[in-house]
């Protein structure tokens, strides 16, 4: 019944979606249609519907409700219930229902709230939403069904893969989606804007706080993905530049650029036709990455299930939306006016310099992540992987990093050097004193080495536009860009001194024997069986110490679990301010000896750190930016009060 | 200074400066792609073409029956890899996946030292016990590669 129930409420929004569309054009023609009074209720209703079912289904995973073919395939009886909840959308039908619930939450949200833009673009706005949404619909009722029946009953289910089963998959997989369907909002304002002729700062401050939002979840995900695969994987890296990695990261750099170049739109008018554009990329890029990482092209951990037929109907839906959205843009893009002018040196130069970076890291991305594909229509099977993708990307990164250092000192409009001698002086010593640090008493390569560097420079960039100001007035939005930039600095930190500095042991050791590694001791005292839920493990029983200082008892895990069948590794992480060591239990050798996997990572953390930094920027701008918005509205409403007031007491 | 020039002008230099950086950054990854990319190779293709050494590739064959053998250290596996037509040695030292047995299907990601043993970095076998049975060890490269496919990722 339940099932029934979540399938019919999708059915309706799939329905309502037909009605928004239709509404949503003809009232982007003409806002006095009929239909046009339904549009927002038809959004929101949507949202609504497909809330229910998606409850529906996590319902369904919580009782184990076997009948249930989607349940059947990838839940199991004994597992714990937080991992029967998330394994609700740890496959393709779940993860599908999530993506698309989302898409219609945020769709209902700007129709019940957002009243600032003219009727007609919210129209089209709206319209090209449900547009979007209603490919989706079909791809889940038609494709993807998640509420499938299965008859006869099995007895029990098959499990879920024990690398999912994790509290990472409980929470990177619905944050990854809300920042990746987020920016459907801001595809859906570009073009509404662009076919309603409505390119104005105006519209660039109502997309803002979607792009904002949606760009926080991404950093939130990517960085929790990452420390995800870190500890799950085993292999004691945290970014593989796997094609699923990249599939987040490049909506992630097209929402960073949409997120700089907006903010040029909303404060000076300048760069109309750019930001339209990248609203449409961005998107883009997450329905790129739904595509590659759902269409079965790619198997690894995320490719859920190989089938040629859901995947030749995402790239149809991915031609006709990605297709028609610059079929529209490369229409209307000559009737938006030029923007208002600037110089070279100027903020708004440093934000284009900024922008064309990101893109061709996003290109450079894209390119590497597709290249294989490519290649696979000649029968050449190739892989692109780090020495690819580092020392390319690089070579427009480090330029962009001197831009984000400089670029917030500058003035809108122009700006001369002299004004930001000091400053600049000032970040070039800090970033040259630090790389000639490393350079004399360490011995790393030229990336790790620019990457110190440049990081120490740009942390002490990132407080620098606070100078002169009084603390206390400083609008919350430029702490969000401090902090966040500030975060950019720590991460690279954290990258560049891991990838130098990090130290590998892998010895086979009886118990009793000790190993060092960097400032490290290891001990291992035992190994023993343990027991968990649904999985049995060998459980190594280490003691390690600090440069001689206090033991701390570790207890690395080699898992192996039955339903379904699979291994992992359960590595333990004793972390200091100043690293990590990572322990991996491996096998037993033939001689009793255990295989053990020993890293200590200086300043790896910083890389999270950094990550979660930049999200709060984010959070601290998104704040600002609304708590300054109502103010306006609030006062507009106030002054249109005491002129209606002023008209009435004149005409009395 | 660009305030000079006429709006069109700047809007033009503006799109020039795009469309120089992503075609150099186009240029630059077609470039680095063809040298960087790595190549997927099994034993046939290395007996016939073998690549340079210390050049990154993955290798992709049958674990050949009897050919594991432990290093003194206890974390370094030698083995061969062969596809039915031709064979070859490859080391690892790290913790190997629990599906790597003789017999098994395997992709191995490193490179060829200079004395014909292939060095892994990486080993994967795939997730899945049913993968690869082995009544399909005796058949022809051709076929093996697309068997293997599925290891790849």
């Amino acid at each position: 019944m339940i099932a029934e129930i979540g399938l019919a409420a999708l059915w309706l929004a799939a329905a309502l979606a037909v009605l928004e569309l239709l509404g949503g054009f003809l009232g982007a023609r003409d806002e006095n249609n009929e239909l046009t009074a339904l549009v927002r209720p038809a959004a929101v209703m949507q949202g609504v519907l497909c809330g229910v079912s998606f409850l529906a289904l996590v319902y369904l995973f919580a009782v184990t409700d076997l009948s249930v073919k989607l349940v059947a395939a990838n839940s199991h009886s004994m597992k714990p219930l937080a991992f029967k909840l998330s394994g609700a959308w740890a496959n393709h039908e779940g993860s599908m229902l999530l993506w698309i619930t989302v898409m219609a939450l945020a769709g209902g949200l700007i129709a019940f709230i957002e009243r600032r833009l003219p009727e007609k673009t919210m129209m089209a706005t709206l319209g090209t939403q449900a547009f979007v949404g209603l490919g989706f619909y079909l791809f889940i009722l038609l494709a993807s069904n998640p509420f499938e029946r299965l008859s006869p009953v099995p007895a029990d289910g098959n499990g879920l893969n024990p690398l999912l089963q994790d509290m990472g998959v409980s929470f990177h997989p619905p944050t990854l989606y809300i920042g990746y369907v987020g920016l459907s909002v801001a595809f859906s304002f570009a073009l509404g804007a662009l076919l309603t002729r409505q390119v104005t700062p105006e519209f660039a401050r109502v997309m803002r706080p979607w792009v904002l939002g949606s760009w926080i979840f991404l950093t939130i995900g990517i960085t929790a993905g990452s420390y995800w695969a870190y500890y799950e994987l085993g292999w004691g890296g945290w970014w593989f530049w796997d094609p699923v990695e990249n599939a987040s990261l490049m909506p992630w750099l097209a929402a960073t650029a949409l997120l700089h170049s907006a903010s040029v739109l909303a404060a000076r008018d300048a760069l109309r036709t750019w930001t339209i554009m990248l609203g449409v990329v961005a998107f883009s890029m997450s329905m790129v990455g739904t595509f590659l990482v759902r269409s079965g092209i790619l198997t690894s951990v995320h490719a859920f299930a190989v089938d040629p037929e859901r995947g030749s109907f995402i790239l149809a839906l991915l031609a006709l939306y990605i297709g028609g959205a610059l079929v529209v843009f490369a229409m209307r893009a000559n009737t938006i006016a030029e923007g208002q002018r600037f110089a070279l040196l100027s903020r708004e130069g440093a934000l284009v310099v900024n922008n064309v970076a990101l893109s061709a890291i996003l290109g450079i991305v894209l390119l590497g992540t597709l290249y294989p594909l490519l290649t696979e229509a000649f029968d050449v099977r190739v892989s692109v992987g780090p020495p690819y993708f580092n020392p390319v990307s690089a070579i427009f990164f480090l330029p962009m990093l001197v831009v984000l250092a400089v670029g917030p000192l500058l003035r809108w409009r122009t700006d001369n050097f002299a004004r930001i001698k000091w400053p600049v002086i000032a970040i070039g010593v800090a970033s040259l004193v630090a790389l000639a640090v490393v350079l004399v008493f360490f011995d790393t390569s030229v990336l790790s080495l620019l990457g110190m560097g440049l990081s120490i420079g740009v942390a002490v960039a990132s407080f620098l536009p606070l100078k002169g100001r009084a603390i206390r007035r400083v609008p919350l939005a430029v702490w969000g860009m401090c902090i966040a930039h500030f975060g950019v600095a720590l991460a690279l930190f954290g990258v560049a001194a891991d990838t130098a500095f990090q130290k590998e042991r892998l010895v086979a050791v009886s118990p009793g024997d000790t190993v060092e590694v960097g400032p490290w001791e290891a001990t291992l005292a035992s190994v023993s069986p343990v027991a968990g839920p649904n999985w049995t493990a060998m459980q190594g029983d280490i003691f390690v110490s600090y440069q001689g200082g206090e033991q701390t008892e570790t207890l690395p895990q080699a898992r192996s679990f039955w339903a379904p069948p699979g291994e992992t590794s359960e590595v333990a992480l004793v972390t200091r301010w100043n690293g990590q060591l990572y322990v991996a239990l491996g096998n037993m050798a033939e001689d009793g000896r255990w295989q053990l996997r020993l890293w200590w990572k200086p300043f790896v953390t910083w890389i999270w750190y950094g990550g979660l930094l930049i999200a709060l920027g984010g959070c601290l701008a998104l704040v600002g930016r609304v708590v300054s918005d109502l103010r306006r509205r609030k006062a507009e409403q106030r002054e249109e009060a005491m002129r209606t007031e002023e008209a009435e007491l004149a005409s009395a | 200074m660009m305030s000079g020039l006429k709006p069109k002008h700047q809007r033009l230099v503006l799109v020039v400066v795009a469309l120089v950086a992503l075609v150099g950054a186009g240029l630059l990854a077609a470039l680095a792609l063809r040298d960087q990319a790595s190549y997927f190779y099994v034993p046939a293709d290395i007996a016939a073409d073998p690549p340079a050494p210390g050049q990154a590739i993955r290798l992709g064959g049958m674990v050949e029956n009897g050919s594991i053998t432990t290093a003194a250290d206890g974390v370094t596996v030698q083995f061969v890899v062969q596809d039915g037509q031709a064979r070859v040695p490859v080391s690892y030292s790290g913790i190997v996946p629990s599906l790597f047995v003789e017999g098994s299907g395997v992709v191995a990601e490193g490179s060829m030292n200079a004395n014909g043993v292939f060095i892994a970095d990486n080993l994967l076998a795939k997730h899945d016990e049913n993968y690869m049975p082995r009544e399909l060890e005796g058949m022809t490269s051709a076929e093996l590669r697309e068997e293997l496919q599925e290891t790849v990722e």
